[in-house]
Protein backbone atom coordinates (compact mmCIF):
# COMPACT_ATOMS: atom_id res chain seq x y z
CA UNK A 1 0.00 0.00 0.00
CA UNK A 2 2.53 2.48 1.04
CA UNK A 3 4.11 2.10 -2.88
CA UNK A 4 0.54 2.92 -4.00
CA UNK A 5 -0.11 6.01 -2.30
CA UNK A 6 1.96 8.29 -4.35
CA UNK A 7 0.46 6.93 -7.26
CA UNK A 8 -3.11 7.50 -5.85
CA UNK A 9 -3.72 10.63 -7.92
CA UNK A 10 -2.62 8.80 -10.68
CA UNK A 11 -5.38 5.77 -10.13
CA UNK A 12 -8.44 8.48 -9.99
CA UNK A 13 -7.72 10.48 -12.81
CA UNK A 14 -7.55 6.35 -14.54
CA UNK A 15 -10.67 6.05 -12.67
CA UNK A 16 -12.33 9.38 -13.71
CA UNK A 17 -11.55 8.20 -17.34
CA UNK A 18 -13.68 5.18 -16.68
CA UNK A 19 -16.20 6.59 -15.36
CA UNK A 20 -16.52 9.53 -17.91
CA UNK A 21 -16.53 6.15 -20.77
CA UNK A 22 -19.69 4.90 -18.50
CA UNK A 23 -21.66 7.92 -18.45
CA UNK A 24 -20.65 9.44 -22.28
CA UNK A 25 -20.42 6.00 -24.58
CA UNK A 26 -23.57 6.93 -26.37
CA UNK A 27 -21.77 10.25 -27.44
CA UNK A 28 -18.78 10.54 -29.96
CA UNK A 29 -16.65 9.80 -27.98
CA UNK A 30 -12.99 11.44 -28.77
CA UNK A 31 -10.25 9.06 -26.65
CA UNK A 32 -7.56 11.66 -27.19
CA UNK A 33 -9.82 14.13 -25.61
CA UNK A 34 -9.79 11.41 -22.27
CA UNK A 35 -6.09 11.10 -22.28
CA UNK A 36 -5.96 15.16 -22.55
CA UNK A 37 -8.64 15.27 -19.65
CA UNK A 38 -6.34 13.07 -17.77
CA UNK A 39 -2.98 14.98 -18.18
CA UNK A 40 -1.29 11.88 -20.05
CA UNK A 41 0.11 11.10 -22.75
CA UNK A 42 -1.85 8.80 -25.08
CA UNK A 43 0.51 6.18 -24.42
CA UNK A 44 0.88 6.43 -20.69
CA UNK A 45 -2.79 6.72 -20.67
CA UNK A 46 -3.42 3.12 -22.48
CA UNK A 47 -1.28 1.22 -20.21
CA UNK A 48 -2.50 2.39 -17.06
CA UNK A 49 -6.29 2.11 -18.21
CA UNK A 50 -5.26 -1.87 -19.59
CA UNK A 51 -3.37 -2.15 -16.29
CA UNK A 52 -6.75 -1.32 -14.20
CA UNK A 53 -9.16 -2.57 -16.65
CA UNK A 54 -7.96 -5.70 -18.75
CA UNK A 55 -8.91 -3.65 -21.52
CA UNK A 56 -7.72 -0.84 -23.61
CA UNK A 57 -9.83 2.52 -23.40
CA UNK A 58 -11.22 1.93 -27.02
CA UNK A 59 -11.51 -1.70 -26.13
CA UNK A 60 -13.49 -0.84 -22.65
CA UNK A 61 -15.65 1.60 -24.74
CA UNK A 62 -16.85 -0.94 -26.94
CA UNK A 63 -17.80 -3.22 -24.41
CA UNK A 64 -19.88 -0.65 -22.83
CA UNK A 65 -21.86 0.18 -25.90
CA UNK A 66 -22.56 -3.76 -26.58
CA UNK A 67 -23.43 -4.53 -22.99
CA UNK A 68 -25.87 -1.60 -23.04
CA UNK A 69 -27.31 -2.65 -26.75
CA UNK A 70 -27.83 -5.88 -25.08
CA UNK A 71 -30.09 -4.16 -22.45
CA UNK A 72 -31.81 -1.90 -24.80
CA UNK A 73 -32.38 -5.05 -27.09
CA UNK A 74 -34.48 -6.37 -24.12
CA UNK A 75 -37.36 -4.06 -25.28
CA UNK A 76 -39.11 -3.59 -28.02
CA UNK A 77 -37.00 -1.00 -29.64
CA UNK A 78 -35.44 -1.10 -33.41
CA UNK A 79 -31.88 -2.69 -33.87
CA UNK A 80 -31.30 0.63 -35.91
CA UNK A 81 -32.34 2.96 -32.92
CA UNK A 82 -30.47 0.73 -30.16
CA UNK A 83 -27.59 1.02 -32.66
CA UNK A 84 -27.57 4.62 -32.73
CA UNK A 85 -28.40 4.68 -29.23
CA UNK A 86 -25.52 3.30 -27.90
CA UNK A 87 -22.97 5.24 -29.56
CA UNK A 88 -22.34 3.19 -33.23
CA UNK A 89 -22.36 5.39 -36.23
CA UNK A 90 -24.12 2.60 -38.33
CA UNK A 91 -26.18 -0.72 -38.50
CA UNK A 92 -23.23 -2.39 -39.88
CA UNK A 93 -20.06 -2.41 -37.72
CA UNK A 94 -22.68 -2.64 -34.66
CA UNK A 95 -24.02 -5.67 -35.96
CA UNK A 96 -20.16 -6.89 -37.18
CA UNK A 97 -19.29 -5.70 -33.26
CA UNK A 98 -22.36 -7.33 -31.81
CA UNK A 99 -21.62 -10.54 -32.95
CA UNK A 100 -18.13 -10.71 -32.74
CA UNK A 101 -19.21 -10.28 -29.10
CA UNK A 102 -22.18 -12.42 -28.35
CA UNK A 103 -22.29 -14.83 -31.21
CA UNK A 104 -25.41 -13.58 -32.49
CA UNK A 105 -26.69 -10.94 -34.71
CA UNK A 106 -28.49 -7.98 -32.69
CA UNK A 107 -31.98 -9.47 -34.08
CA UNK A 108 -31.33 -13.00 -33.20
CA UNK A 109 -30.58 -12.07 -29.42
CA UNK A 110 -33.40 -9.51 -29.49
CA UNK A 111 -35.50 -12.66 -30.67
CA UNK A 112 -33.62 -14.72 -27.98
CA UNK A 113 -34.44 -12.10 -25.14
CA UNK A 114 -38.28 -11.33 -26.27
CA UNK A 115 -38.89 -15.22 -25.87
CA UNK A 116 -37.17 -15.68 -22.71
CA UNK A 117 -38.87 -12.47 -21.34
CA UNK A 118 -42.75 -14.90 -22.05
CA UNK A 119 -41.10 -18.02 -20.61
CA UNK A 120 -40.01 -16.66 -17.57
CA UNK A 121 -43.39 -14.50 -17.26
CA UNK A 122 -45.19 -18.26 -17.87
CA UNK A 123 -43.21 -20.73 -16.06
CA UNK A 124 -40.31 -19.07 -13.73
CA UNK A 125 -39.56 -22.10 -12.23
CA UNK A 126 -37.90 -23.02 -15.18
CA UNK A 127 -35.28 -20.74 -14.46
CA UNK A 128 -34.62 -21.67 -10.97
CA UNK A 129 -32.83 -24.33 -9.39
CA UNK A 130 -35.25 -26.41 -7.75
CA UNK A 131 -32.92 -27.12 -4.69
CA UNK A 132 -33.93 -23.50 -4.21
CA UNK A 133 -37.34 -23.62 -5.33
CA UNK A 134 -38.27 -26.09 -2.85
CA UNK A 135 -37.03 -24.14 -0.12
CA UNK A 136 -39.02 -21.59 -1.19
CA UNK A 137 -42.03 -23.08 -1.31
CA UNK A 138 -41.97 -22.65 -4.91
CA UNK A 139 -44.07 -25.40 -6.53
CA UNK A 140 -45.47 -25.97 -9.76
CA UNK A 141 -49.07 -25.57 -10.29
CA UNK A 142 -49.08 -22.31 -8.26
CA UNK A 143 -49.84 -18.80 -9.37
CA UNK A 144 -46.91 -16.65 -10.08
CA UNK A 145 -48.73 -13.82 -11.17
CA UNK A 146 -48.43 -10.89 -9.34
CA UNK A 147 -51.47 -9.27 -8.05
CA UNK A 148 -52.16 -5.99 -10.18
CA UNK B 1 -15.67 -35.27 -9.60
CA UNK B 2 -17.00 -31.55 -9.04
CA UNK B 3 -16.24 -29.21 -11.74
CA UNK B 4 -16.82 -26.10 -10.97
CA UNK B 5 -19.75 -23.23 -9.13
CA UNK B 6 -22.53 -22.12 -10.91
CA UNK B 7 -24.72 -20.67 -8.09
CA UNK B 8 -24.36 -19.34 -4.94
CA UNK B 9 -26.69 -17.29 -2.43
CA UNK B 10 -26.04 -14.19 -0.92
CA UNK B 11 -28.80 -13.29 2.43
CA UNK B 12 -29.87 -9.72 1.57
CA UNK B 13 -32.52 -7.37 3.76
CA UNK B 14 -34.00 -6.11 0.91
CA UNK B 15 -33.79 -6.89 -2.94
CA UNK B 16 -34.53 -3.83 -4.42
CA UNK B 17 -31.77 -2.14 -2.28
CA UNK B 18 -29.60 -5.24 -3.07
CA UNK B 19 -30.30 -5.01 -6.89
CA UNK B 20 -29.00 -1.00 -6.67
CA UNK B 21 -25.89 -2.15 -4.77
CA UNK B 22 -24.61 -5.21 -6.98
CA UNK B 23 -25.87 -3.84 -10.40
CA UNK B 24 -25.47 0.01 -10.28
CA UNK B 25 -22.17 0.21 -7.75
CA UNK B 26 -20.62 -3.05 -8.49
CA UNK B 27 -21.50 -3.38 -11.68
CA UNK B 28 -22.63 -6.87 -11.28
CA UNK B 29 -24.95 -7.90 -14.45
CA UNK B 30 -28.68 -9.10 -13.78
CA UNK B 31 -29.05 -12.39 -15.26
CA UNK B 32 -33.04 -13.74 -13.71
CA UNK B 33 -35.16 -11.18 -12.21
CA UNK B 34 -38.41 -13.27 -12.03
CA UNK B 35 -41.40 -12.06 -10.15
CA UNK B 36 -42.91 -15.08 -7.85
CA UNK B 37 -45.58 -14.23 -6.85
CA UNK B 38 -46.75 -11.24 -4.23
CA UNK B 39 -43.63 -9.64 -2.72
CA UNK B 40 -42.06 -12.76 -3.71
CA UNK B 41 -38.75 -12.48 -6.45
CA UNK B 42 -36.10 -14.65 -7.64
CA UNK B 43 -33.04 -12.66 -7.99
CA UNK B 44 -29.67 -13.12 -9.34
CA UNK B 45 -26.43 -11.30 -10.84
CA UNK B 46 -23.66 -12.57 -12.25
CA UNK B 47 -20.30 -10.67 -12.13
CA UNK B 48 -18.99 -8.45 -15.54
CA UNK B 49 -16.87 -11.17 -16.80
CA UNK B 50 -18.16 -14.27 -15.15
CA UNK B 51 -21.54 -14.69 -17.06
CA UNK B 52 -21.89 -18.39 -15.92
CA UNK B 53 -21.56 -17.52 -11.96
CA UNK B 54 -25.18 -16.90 -10.62
CA UNK B 55 -24.90 -15.40 -7.37
CA UNK B 56 -28.56 -15.37 -5.99
CA UNK B 57 -29.12 -12.53 -4.31
CA UNK B 58 -31.75 -14.24 -1.56
CA UNK B 59 -34.36 -12.25 0.53
CA UNK B 60 -34.38 -13.59 4.14
CA UNK B 61 -38.28 -13.64 4.50
CA UNK B 62 -40.10 -15.76 6.57
CA UNK B 63 -41.32 -19.20 5.19
CA UNK B 64 -40.22 -22.76 4.35
CA UNK B 65 -36.82 -21.50 4.14
CA UNK B 66 -36.97 -19.52 8.03
CA UNK B 67 -39.15 -19.99 10.56
CA UNK B 68 -40.63 -16.45 11.99
CA UNK B 69 -37.81 -16.09 14.73
CA UNK B 70 -34.45 -17.67 12.48
CA UNK B 71 -35.55 -14.45 9.66
CA UNK B 72 -35.46 -12.45 12.50
CA UNK B 73 -32.22 -13.77 14.02
CA UNK B 74 -30.87 -13.91 10.32
CA UNK B 75 -31.72 -10.05 9.56
CA UNK B 76 -29.68 -9.04 12.55
CA UNK B 77 -26.65 -11.34 11.75
CA UNK B 78 -26.39 -10.25 8.40
CA UNK B 79 -26.51 -6.25 9.69
CA UNK B 80 -23.90 -6.78 12.58
CA UNK B 81 -21.79 -7.89 9.51
CA UNK B 82 -21.45 -11.53 10.50
CA UNK B 83 -21.23 -12.84 7.05
CA UNK B 84 -18.01 -12.98 4.64
CA UNK B 85 -19.13 -15.05 1.67
CA UNK B 86 -16.73 -14.23 -1.27
CA UNK B 87 -13.21 -12.88 -2.41
CA UNK B 88 -13.67 -10.64 -5.58
CA UNK B 89 -10.95 -10.19 -8.18
CA UNK B 90 -10.18 -6.70 -9.89
CA UNK B 91 -7.51 -6.83 -12.64
CA UNK B 92 -6.12 -2.99 -10.11
CA UNK B 93 -7.13 -2.92 -6.75
CA UNK B 94 -6.75 0.60 -5.75
CA UNK B 95 -8.16 1.85 -9.37
CA UNK B 96 -11.55 -0.26 -8.33
CA UNK B 97 -11.01 1.09 -4.11
CA UNK B 98 -11.32 4.66 -5.64
CA UNK B 99 -14.32 3.97 -7.86
CA UNK B 100 -16.23 1.87 -5.94
CA UNK B 101 -15.52 4.94 -2.74
CA UNK B 102 -16.80 6.98 -5.02
CA UNK B 103 -20.33 5.01 -5.66
CA UNK B 104 -20.68 5.41 -2.22
CA UNK B 105 -19.56 1.78 -1.05
CA UNK B 106 -18.62 1.24 2.41
CA UNK B 107 -14.81 -0.47 2.98
CA UNK B 108 -14.14 -2.20 6.46
CA UNK B 109 -10.15 -2.77 5.40
CA UNK B 110 -8.44 -0.35 3.44
CA UNK B 111 -6.23 -1.46 0.30
CA UNK B 112 -3.16 -3.45 1.99
CA UNK B 113 -0.96 -5.67 0.99
CA UNK B 114 -0.73 -9.31 1.72
CA UNK B 115 1.52 -12.47 1.03
CA UNK B 116 -1.45 -13.35 -1.44
CA UNK B 117 -1.75 -9.85 -3.24
CA UNK B 118 -3.33 -6.19 -2.01
CA UNK B 119 -6.73 -6.60 -0.62
CA UNK B 120 -9.90 -4.52 0.82
CA UNK B 121 -12.86 -5.70 2.63
CA UNK B 122 -16.01 -4.15 1.50
CA UNK B 123 -19.43 -4.24 2.83
CA UNK B 124 -22.97 -4.71 0.61
CA UNK B 125 -25.82 -2.70 1.54
CA UNK B 126 -27.32 -5.57 4.01
CA UNK B 127 -24.05 -5.74 5.85
CA UNK B 128 -21.74 -8.95 4.58
CA UNK B 129 -18.95 -8.02 4.04
CA UNK B 130 -16.39 -9.34 0.79
CA UNK B 131 -12.63 -9.44 0.08
CA UNK B 132 -11.63 -7.37 -3.09
CA UNK B 133 -7.51 -8.67 -4.15
CA UNK B 134 -5.60 -7.70 -6.77
CA UNK B 135 -3.43 -11.13 -6.92
CA UNK B 136 0.11 -10.65 -6.82
CA UNK B 137 1.70 -11.36 -9.66
CA UNK B 138 3.28 -14.28 -8.44
CA UNK B 139 0.49 -16.06 -6.72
Amino acid sequence: MAAYLPKIYLYRRIVLAKLFIDEHFAENINLNDIAGEAFFSKFHFIRLFKKAYGKTPHQYLTTVRIENAKLILQTEVTITDVCYSVGFDGVSSFTHLFKKFTKLTPSAYQQQQRIRKIEMAKSPLKFIPNCFAEQKGWVKKRNFKQVP
Amino acid sequence: MITSVNHFSIFVLNQDSAYDFYVNKLGFKVHTDASMGPGKRWLTVTPPEQPDLEITLMAIDEGMMFKKESAAKMRELVMEGTFGFAVFQCNDLMATYEELKGKGVRFKKEPKKEFYGFEALFIDDSGNWFSLTEKAANN
